[in-house]
C-alpha cells in the first residue's frame, strides 16, 4: 500500500481585509487600528492516508473540514506545511459549483465533466450513465435554471461520480436529495471504496461515516483532534450521548 | 509514510506532489477540451435573451466605424487622406481586439468565482477563453477587410504580409499579458476592471487609428515623446496593420508615412511582449494561491 494524502504539519491562514478603500484605509491607521486580521482556519494538521483508505471527516461547523478539503483538492493552497496527494481528485466540493444556469442539463454535463478533467470521449462513453443516474432525463435540454434543487444536486453528484479518479472528495452533499436518491448515492460510494479509491467524506451523520468510513478525523477550531477508528471518533465528539434525534436522522437511510 | 517514497518510482499514478493545476498557460494548453466548452459558455451567456443575438458582434463595431469616417473624415475633415475607411478599418481591428480582451479578460476570473473557490481547474483559463471570445468575433471582420481591400485593388508586398503577420501577433500577446496580470488583480483590487476601461478608452487616442501617424510624426520628428507613443504595442500594432491593409491600397503605397525600421520594430515589440507574458504568468501564479480565499 502506499500513501495517497499527505498532510504535513498543514496550516492555512485566512487573512480578513476589514478595510479595503483608501478612505478607511487611512481611517484606521489614523486611529491605530490594525487594516486587516487573520486566524488559523487549518493549524498544523498532519496525516497520512494510504490508498483505498476511506476516511470521515468530522467536527462542528466552522472546525476547518471544508478548508482541509479544498486543501486537498488543490482549490487552497497551505501557508505552511506541506500537501501531496497521488493521482487525480475528484469529487464534490459543492453540486452547483460548475453549473451555469443559463445552459442546459445536457451542455452542463459536458461542461462540468471537463471541469472534473474528463475528456470528451470519457464523457461520451460515460454520458447514459450519468443522465441514468440523475433521473433527469425528461429535463436533458432544459436549462438547469428551471431545475429544482433536488434535481440540481443529483445531476451535480452523477457527474462527480462519474469521472475516473484515484481521490473521492465529498462534502456533505447528501444532506441534499430525497431518501431514495440519498440511498443510491451510499450505495454508489460505497462502491467507489470497493474500487480501491481513496474517499475523504465530510459528514455530520454519524450512520453515513459508520457506514462508508474505515477511519474517521476529527477537526477542532482547525487542529486534529482525533484521528482513529469511527466509533471512538463518535464517542470523542460526544454524538452518540444525544442518542434519539441523531438515531432518527441516521434511521431513514 | 515511510513507504511512499520507495514506491513512488514504479507506482502507476506517479508520485507524490501537490494537488492543483500549477503549470499556468501550459495547463491551458492541455486541457483545450475544456477551454472550448468555456469559450462556447461565455458566446452564449454573452448574447441570451436577445433578438440579435450575435449579431450584436458586427453591428457594435460597423456603428462605431461609420461614426469615425463620417464624423473625422467628413466633418473634421480628413478625407483628404486615401482610402481613409481602411486607415480606421485596420487600425480598428488592433484597438478593439486588445480593448475587448482587456476589458473582458480583467473581469474574468472574478465572473467565474463560484468556479474559482470550488473546483481545482488551472485558472489562467479564464482570461484566456475571453481572448478567445474576442479572436471569435474578429475572423468574419478579416475576410470582410479583406474582401475590401481586394475591391479597390490590393498591392500586398512581402513586407505587409509580414507586418499583418506581426501586428495580429503584437496584439495577442500584449492583450494575453495585461488581461493575465489585470484578471489576478483585479482579484484583489476591483479597481483594476475600472482601470481597464479608462485604459481601453485611452487606447482609441493613443494610437494612429482615427488620425494618421504622419500627424504624429509631422509634430514629433522622431524625438522621445514619438518614441514613447511607438513603444506602445497597440499602436506599434496599428501602424503594422496599416502597412499590411491600408498602404497597398494606395495609389502611391510609398506616400503612406510609416516610422522607420517599421519591421524590426514590430520584432522587438513582439519578443518584448512575449517577455510581458512570462511576466504576467509569473504574477498570476503568484496571486492564484490566494483567488479561493480572496472571494470567499
Amino acid at each position: 500500500m502506499a500513501t495517497s494524502i499527505l498532510l504535513d504539519q498543514v496550516s492555512k491562514r485566512f487573512v480578513l481585509r476589514d478595510a479595503l478603500t483608501l478612505k478607511r484605509r487611512l481611517v484606521a491607521v489614523a486611529r491605530r487600528q490594525p487594516v486587516t486580521h487573520s486566524f488559523l482556519a487549518i493549524n498544523d494538521v498532519s496525516v497520512t492516508v494510504e490508498e483505498g483508505e476511506s476516511i470521515g471527516l468530522m467536527g462542528l461547523n466552522g472546525s476547518g473540514k471544508s478548508t482541509l478539503l479544498k486543501l486537498i483538492s488543490g482549490v487552497l493552497r497551505p501557508d505552511g506545511g506541506r500537501v501531496l496527494t497521488r493521482g487525480r481528485t475528484a469529487g464534490l466540493i459543492e453540486v452547483s459549483a460548475g453549473f451555469h444556469k443559463t445552459l442546459t442539463g445536457r451542455e452542463n454535463i459536458y461542461l462540468n465533466g471537463a471541469i472534473m478533467g474528463m475528456s470528451e470521449a470519457e464523457i461520451n462513453r460515460k454520458f447514459d450513465e450519468i443522465v441514468d443516474f440523475s433521473g433527469i432525463e425528461g429535463f436533458l435540454d432544459q436549462p438547469v435554471g428551471s431545475y429544482s434543487s433536488g434535481m440540481f444536486a443529483r445531476l451535480g453528484f452523477s457527474v462527480s461520480v462519474a469521472a475516473d479518479s484515484e481521490i473521492f472528495i465529498i462534502d456533505e452533499v447528501l444532506a441534499v436529495g430525497d431518501p431514495p436518491f440519498k440511498k443510491k448515492c451510499i450505495k454508489r460510494i460505497q462502491q467507489i471504496r470497493e474500487e480501491g479509491r481513496t474517499i475523504f467524506f465530510v459528514s455530520h451523520n454519524t450512520t453515513q461515516v459508520q457506514r462508508i468510513c474505515s477511519r474517521a478525523i476529527v477537526l477542532e477550531s482547525g487542529k486534529l483532534g482525533f484521528d482513529g477508528p469511527v466509533r471512538d471518533a463518535i464517542h470523542y465528539l460526544h454524538y452518540d450521548d444525544e442518542g434519539d434525534d441523531l438515531d432518527a436522522e441516521g434511521g431513514e437511510l | 509514510m515511510s513507504n511512499a517514497g520507495t514506491l513512488d518510482a514504479e507506482h502507476p499514478q506517479g508520485p507524490l506532489q501537490p494537488p492543483g493545476d500549477t503549470t499556468g498557460l501550459f495547463g491551458v494548453f492541455r486541457r483545450r477540451y475544456l477551454l472550448g466548452l468555456l469559450v462556447r459558455k461565455e458566446l452564449r451567456v454573452r448574447y441570451q435573451a436577445s433578438v440579435l443575438g450575435l449579431a450584436w458582434s458586427y453591428i457594435k463595431p460597423l456603428i462605431r466605424f461609420m461614426s469615425y469616417v463620417l464624423v473625422v473624415g467628413y466633418v473634421i475633415g480628413l478625407k483628404n487622406l486615401e482610402h481613409y475607411p481602411y486607415h480606421v478599418f485596420a487600425g480598428m481591428m488592433i484597438v478593439s481586439f486588445f480593448s475587448e480582451t482587456l476589458n473582458a479578460g480583467t473581469k474574468s476570473v472574478v465572473k467565474n468565482r463560484s468556479l474559482v473557490r470550488k473546483m481545482s481547474v488551472p485558472r489562467e483559463m479564464f482570461p484566456v477563453a475571453s481572448l478567445l471570445v474576442t479572436g471569435y468575433h474578429m475572423i468574419p471582420q478579416y475576410i470582410i477587410l479583406i474582401i475590401a481591400c481586394l475591391a479597390v485593388g490590393w498591392n500586398l508586398d512581402l513586407v505587409g504580409l509580414v507586418a499583418g503577420l506581426l501586428s495580429v501577433s503584437i496584439v495577442i500577446s500584449f492583450s494575453l499579458a495585461v488581461s493575465l496580470a489585470f484578471s489576478a488583480l483585479n482579484v484583489l483590487l476591483r479597481d483594476f476592471q475600472n482601470f481597464a476601461e479608462t485604459i481601453s478608452q485611452l487606447i482609441m487616442w493613443t494610437t494612429p487609428m482615427i488620425y494618421p501617424f504622419e500627424l504624429i510624426a509631422s509634430r514629433t520628428h522622431g524625438n522621445w515623446i514619438e518614441q514613447l507613443y511607438l513603444a506602445n504595442p497597440v499602436a506599434e500594432g496599428v501602424i503594422l496593420a496599416q502597412r499590411c491593409f491600408w498602404s497597398p491600397t494606395l495609389s502611391d503605397p510609398d506616400a503612406a508615412v510609416f516610422p522607420d525600421h517599421l519591421l524590426l520594430r514590430g520584432f522587438v515589440t513582439l519578443i518584448a511582449c512575449l517577455i510581458l507574458v512570462y511576466g504576467a504568468q509569473r504574477l498570476f501564479s503568484r496571486l492564484e494561491g490566494k483567488f479561493a480565499e480572496q472571494m470567499m
